[in-house]
């Protein structure tokens, strides 16, 4: 492991490497530590900006056709599955609105897949080197004496109590979050990949399972459009939390990598890891 | 900050080295193999050259997916197009007897074929889905003459690299690379469900590019060209498409 770093109140650096020099910062009050490592505060903000991208463009294309439909075809002459109740950018579409919005389909269909790059390719970056520094079996894999419902629900009940967070968790993510990760890196992103996929003629050209194995086309794009949805949903249940945990203190966490841990003696006496 | 140890600088080094010669051979192969699409400038360039490239590299001999005649959609949506010109309401007029495609550019015989000169040609059918960029799509069985026999039928060029082919609808035009214009499912379509083309889903004379979106899937085609370059036509961004915002390459 890396040797810790803390900065005391002063400016003076202080590298601890065994426990036993961590006594010398016992007392200190206010302090900071390293809570993001690099690779994941960058690999976060250029997902953020990429998810936006693709959330507002995808918003722009659902508009010329918000109807959706489950199975292989569908179109204006077919029943859909369920409407979202918005005017279109296409007249061709009954909406009862007599309005017809802007085409914006041109550029957001350009800036939906480079920005589907830039997150496919970032996300490829993340998970392998996850693997490699052990910030995937450390950090997100959740504790050998946590994997069990009642540490679920020991987080749990404890956001509900609204009490203050373990002091561990200033360096490392609890069991909550650590499911949470890892549904949205593992189950969520490749879903909403694979059906973004199954999308495109030409991909379901090379590997016609992709679409076939979802119900078809219709439905490739309605699951699509749900998996975008529990994505929202995620981000704006992540986001509460960070502002209930300190919006501003949690997202200059994020930027620089370093929490002001207060209970520093707890902390650095325990054998949590950094989150690198 | 920590300090930047050996081990750092090293690996740093062999990324980097292997970051630039990976991207040195990638711009090699993407020039030998023709995979830069004709709209790769501007802000949207990379991620559209990389679309192209990555599908062109996956695809090249893929096919479409062909449906059993059961999947054939009930109610096809036709989608709209302009008002038709008087040169189409002529041919309409007279039974589209005089409909002409002429096929000219790197070629070794620039040919005009009529609708009875292309049924000539081996005429295949097959069932595919339309799929449009807005979302919706249908299935159908398409019957024409596969692009490829009119190519062979005029001899062209190995130095061709795209065929660009033109509506009577003169805003819109359209071209595609020679793994679609040969490939096997890109038709000449005169059929369609054991008919006639209806004139609203293309009839006399539509392109089929199955592997991409409906767009390219021009109607009314009157004119195709073989050509080595892009840049001749209209403002060189490779079809009416790029002109008006979207991309020229349609595999997604």
């Amino acid at each position: 492991m890396r040797p810790e770093q803390v900065r005391l109140d002063g400016g003076r650096l202080c590298y601890s490497r065994d426990v036993s020099a961590v006594s010398t910062v016992t007392s200190v009050r206010n302090s900071e530590t390293l809570r993001h490592a690099a690779l994941v505060r960058v690999t976060h903000w250029i997902t953020v900006i990429s998810f936006f991208a693709l959330l507002i463009t995808g918003g722009e294309i659902v508009i010329s056709h918000p109807r959706f439909y489950w199975g292989e075809t569908g179109n204006v002459n077919m029943r859909p599955l369920f409407t979202i109740p918005i005017p279109s950018s296409r007249d061709t579409v009954p909406t009862g609105y007599g309005y017809v919005m802007p085409d914006q389909n041109g550029w957001s269909r350009y800036l939906h897949f480079q920005s589907a790059w830039v997150l496919v390719l970032t996300g490829v970056v993340y998970v392998l080197v996850s693997l490699w520094n052990g910030h995937l079996r450390k950090n997100l894999l959740p504790a050998k004496g946590e994997r069990s419902w009642r540490a679920v629900w020991g987080v749990i009940a404890r956001y509900l109590r609204r009490a203050p967070a373990d002091a561990a968790e200033a360096r490392s993510y609890n069991v909550v979050q650590r499911i949470a990760y890892l549904s949205v890196i593992f189950v969520l992103f490749p879903l909403v990949i694979w059906t973004g996929l199954a999308l495109s003629p030409a991909f379901n050209s090379a590997v016609p399972a992709a679409v076939n194995v979802l119900g078809g086309r219709q439905s490739a794009r309605t699951l699509h459009f749900f998996a975008s949805g529990l994505l929202v949903l995620f981000l704006v249940v992540h986001v509460a939390m960070v502002a209930l945990a300190g919006f501003w203190s949690r997202v200059r966490a994020m930027i620089t990598g370093r929490v002001v841990a207060r209970q520093e003696h707890t902390v650095i006496s325990e054998k949590s890891t950094v989150v690198r | 900050m920590g300090k930047i140890s050996r081990r750092k600088l090293i690996t740093g080094g062999l990324a980097a080295t292997a970051g630039v010669s990976g991207l040195a051979v990638a711009t090699g192969l993407a020039k030998r193999y023709v995979l830069v699409p004709p709209d790769c400038r501007g802000i949207y360039g990379a991620g559209e050259t990389l679309t192209y490239a990555a599908q062109r590299l996956m695809t090249r001999h893929s096919l479409a997916r062909e449906f059993p005649r059961s999947m054939i959609s009930e109610k096809p949506f036709a989608n709209e197009t302009s008002p038709p010109n008087d040169a189409f309401k002529r041919h309409q007029a007279s039974g589209f007897l005089d409909w002409k495609l002429s096929v000219d550019g790197m070629v070794v015989h620039p040919t005009s074929f009529s609708l009875a000169d292309l049924r000539s040609l081996p005429v295949r059918s097959q069932i595919t889905e339309v799929v449009c960029e807005e979302g919706w799509s249908y299935v159908a069985e398409w019957i024409g003459t596969p692009l490829s026999e009119v190519l062979n039928a005029v001899g062209v060029l190995p130095q061709a690299r795209y065929i660009v082919y033109f509506s009577i609808d003169r805003d819109w035009w359209e071209s595609i690379d020679m793994a679609d214009a040969l490939h096997p499912q890109t038709f000449l379509t005169m059929g369609m469900n054991n008919g006639d083309l209806p004139v609203s889903f293309g009839g006399p004379l539509r392109m089929r590019v199955p592997r991409q979106l409906g767009y390219k899937s021009v109607k009314y085609i009157t004119r195709l060209t073989a050509t080595d370059n892009l840049k001749g036509f209209g403002k060189g961004l490779g079809s009416a498409s790029p002109e008006a915002g979207y991309a020229w390459y349609a595999g997604i």
